[in-house]
């Protein structure tokens, strides 16, 4: 395994014009009133594929639907529209189907202590997947092997050693080895990791995003990396995709588009990561908008520096980032970003090499 | 003279499990105008320096050394001076701020409260006082009748460093203060405690894990591990230089975009940070340190010149001094 995903292979993972949408909340007075509940499109309109053996980070401030789109994938929520595709198969309805994704499709919480049951050893925690998906044995391999087989994976050696500890007998990059012995345990195809590490001291971290690197390499496992960190996407992730209110604005490899951002938003997110000196920089002002209130045009016009600062009029597409809805526009190889001004100085810029 | 000077400070908890010896001798200065980062990861004792310095401690806690607040000992305060002390010589903002404002109240009259009751003012010259407040923090002064439920995350935290520059403090002291906030409003917020340092001279004593925010508003830095400092100095050339190879690692944990040395090869380090209960015996640090030499497990380290301003408690730093590098 190089890491590099196989561009030209089927993607494991494909999720099709996802729609997530949930209904706002009315007063009792406004309700009476005959008024309607605002309806928050958390995701709206997300296409995005995972192959096998790649980490694909899902970047964005809090609110954009990042979290969201993981748990849809997962199946913790339900499309309002769209479909998720596995490994080409539509996922139906059939509680059959759903449990056999639920076992190859793992995830892993931002906080472990959470994630945890108090109550329960390590080794119960970990084999309570296994009983839950009726698997006995595997491999010619017992229970008990399995759970061993996981934890040693995972780091935490000699396993029998963690059998009967209880989690708070352990560290936090321990606990959150647990966890991820708990997915492993499975034979995952796709770990989506929500946060992974951002509970975690900062000198435990590495070991943990080794691990999950190793387990990429080891195994070809996918792994969907939900972050607002994009040092971390930097860190581990092949390709990166920046969410904003519901939508992927920019989508590429994790080098082009964290070295040579197109979206000036993912520009905004990376002018924010802290740095020497970085006090001077700009940032947008104002909170993340709504998602029960998506302006018209691009989604990012109100907050848009390029707006504000007059360069996308100089361009001529003022009115259409005011006006005009845009997906998003392949720029470069592989890299995708929904802006007007982007796209029309691409257009303007002769195109080179391939 | 410092606006403070905390000496030799050691905090021993008392548990049912026996003494925790929380932090094990501290010493730093803050002048004015100055911005300090205390660095370091759960359990090395930042937490419990700043409420040594406050007296927020439970009773029963051991603490020995000094804390002069403008050559004040907080520690052998009488409570009626230290009551006074809080809030008008030093004040804090805490994390969470969302958890810190009372619910059933207008962020105004909770405000106002801190400055009444250090009878800076009447009732009603307060309130104008906390519209002042609100605007210097860059909310508008009408929000002052907004209960919390009703700002942002963001909000919350402005309102939170408003009330500690409520009664005009020279020493605010910054725990986490962006920890649970998102990347574009810790930036704003980071912004705001920044300019607000700059036009009222304050001194600032800043505390959080992660060193790139520290390295952004710091002028200094200290870095601690199990109850104490082992590195400290100008807070950019120890992040970018770091002396101590705990500091090495903590660094090495907020890479830098674009850097090729970060790119798909995390580091950290083995273990954990150790718990106050089971400290290792000599540097503190040696079980997890790459560089780890016989002498580190039975020689305490003090902390060494290493460079212009800068000191570091390891025996390698030591060593170096001793002899002469070549050019």
């Amino acid at each position: 395994m190089t890491g590099q995903p196989e561009a030209d292979g089927a993607p494991v993972l494909e999720v099709r014009d996802l729609h997530v949408t949930f209904a706002g909340r009315v007063g009792l007075g406004a309700g009476l009133a005959g008024r309607k509940a605002s309806q928050a499109h958390a995701v709206d309109g997300v296409r995005l594929e995972l192959h096998r053996g790649e980490v694909l980070a899902l970047a964005g401030e809090s609110g954009c639907g990042k979290t969201t789109l993981a748990r849809t994938i997962m199946g913790l929520e339900r499309p309002t529209a769209g479909e998720i595709r596995f490994e080409g198969e539509p996922l139906g309805k059939s509680t059959k189907l759903l449990r056999e994704y639920r076992r190859r499709v793992q995830i892993v919480f931002q906080d472990p202590t959470a994630a945890l049951n108090p109550r329960q050893t390590v080794y119960e925690s970990i084999a309570e997947g296994l009983r839950i998906h009726g698997i006995a044995s595997r491999d010619g391999m017992s229970e008990e092997q399995l759970v061993a087989r996981a934890l040693a994976h995972s780091g935490l050696r000699p396993p029998e050693r963690f059998f009967l500890v209880y989690p708070h007998e352990l560290s936090g990059g321990q606990r959150q080895r647990v966890v991820i012995a708990g997915a492993l345990v499975l034979e995952p195809e796709i770990i989506v990791a929500d946060e992974p590490v951002s509970s975690l001291d900062a000198s435990v971290r590495g070991e943990i995003l080794k691990l999950l690197l190793g387990l990429r390499d080891d195994f070809g496992i996918a792994m969907l990396v939900v972050t607002h960190d994009l040092g971390l996407a930097w860190t581990i992730a092949d390709r990166v995709a920046v969410m904003y209110l519901g939508r992927i604005v920019e989508i590429g490899p994790a080098e082009d588009v964290l070295t040579r951002p197109m979206h000036p938003y993912t520009q905004a997110l990376l002018q924010v990561v802290p740095e020497a000196g970085g006090l001077s920089r700009p940032y947008l002002t104002g909170e993340p908008p709504d998602p029960t209130r998506i302006p018209e045009g691009c989604r990012f016009h109100p907050r848009c520096p390029e707006v504000a600062s007059g360069s996308a009029a100089a361009a001529g597409v003022e009115d259409r980032c005011r006006g005009e809805d845009l997906g998003l526009v392949e720029l470069r190889p592989g890299h995708f970003a929904a802006c007007h001004l982007a796209a029309a100085r691409h257009d303007a810029l002769p195109v080179s090499g391939s | 003279m410092s606006i403070l000077s905390v000496r030799d400070l050691e905090v021993t908890y008392t548990t049912q499990a026996g003494p925790l010896p929380a932090v094990r001798g501290v010493s730093f200065d803050i002048e004015t105008g100055e911005v300090l980062g205390l660095a370091g990861e759960s359990g090395c004792g930042k937490s419990t320096v700043v409420n040594a310095i406050l007296r927020l401690l439970p009773a029963g806690t051991v603490v020995t050394g000094e804390v002069l607040l403008n050559g004040e000992d907080v520690l052998t305060m009488k409570a009626g001076r230290m009551r006074a002390v809080r809030w008008t010589a030093a004040s804090v903002v805490f994390q969470g701020a969302m958890h810190a404002l009372n619910p059933v109240q207008r962020i105004g009259d909770q405000l106002a409260e801190a400055i009444v009751l250090h009878r800076l003012s009447g009732e009603k010259e307060a309130l104008v006082r906390v519209g002042d407040l609100l605007e210097k923090v860059g909310l508008p002064a009408r929000r002052l009748k907004d209960y919390p439920h009703e700002l942002s995350g963001g909000q919350k935290q402005r309102v939170m460093i408003a009330m500690a520059m409520a009664c005009s403090p020279q020493l605010i002291i910054a725990d986490e203060p962006t920890t649970a906030l998102d990347v574009m409003v810790q930036a704003q917020v980071l912004k705001l405690l920044n300019d607000l340092q700059h036009e009222l001279g304050l001194a600032m004593l800043f505390i959080t894990h992660d060193l790139s925010v520290l390295v952004e508003v710091c002028d200094r830095l200290a870095i601690m591990y199990a109850g104490k400092i082992v590195e400290e100095g100008p807070s950019v050339p120890v992040f970018e230089q770091p002396a101590h190879p705990y500091t090495r690692a903590l660094a090495s944990a907020f890479p830098t975009i674009g850097d090729q040395r970060f790119r798909r090869s995390p580091s950290g380090l083995g273990g954990d940070p150790p718990q106050p209960d089971s400290v290792p015996s000599g540097c503190s640090f040696h079980p997890r340190c790459p560089l780890a030499f016989d002498a580190c497990p039975t020689t305490l380290p003090d902390l060494y010149d290493a460079g212009e301003l800068r000191r570091a408690a390891c025996l390698l730093v030591a060593e170096e001094a001793r002899t002469p590098v070549a050019p």
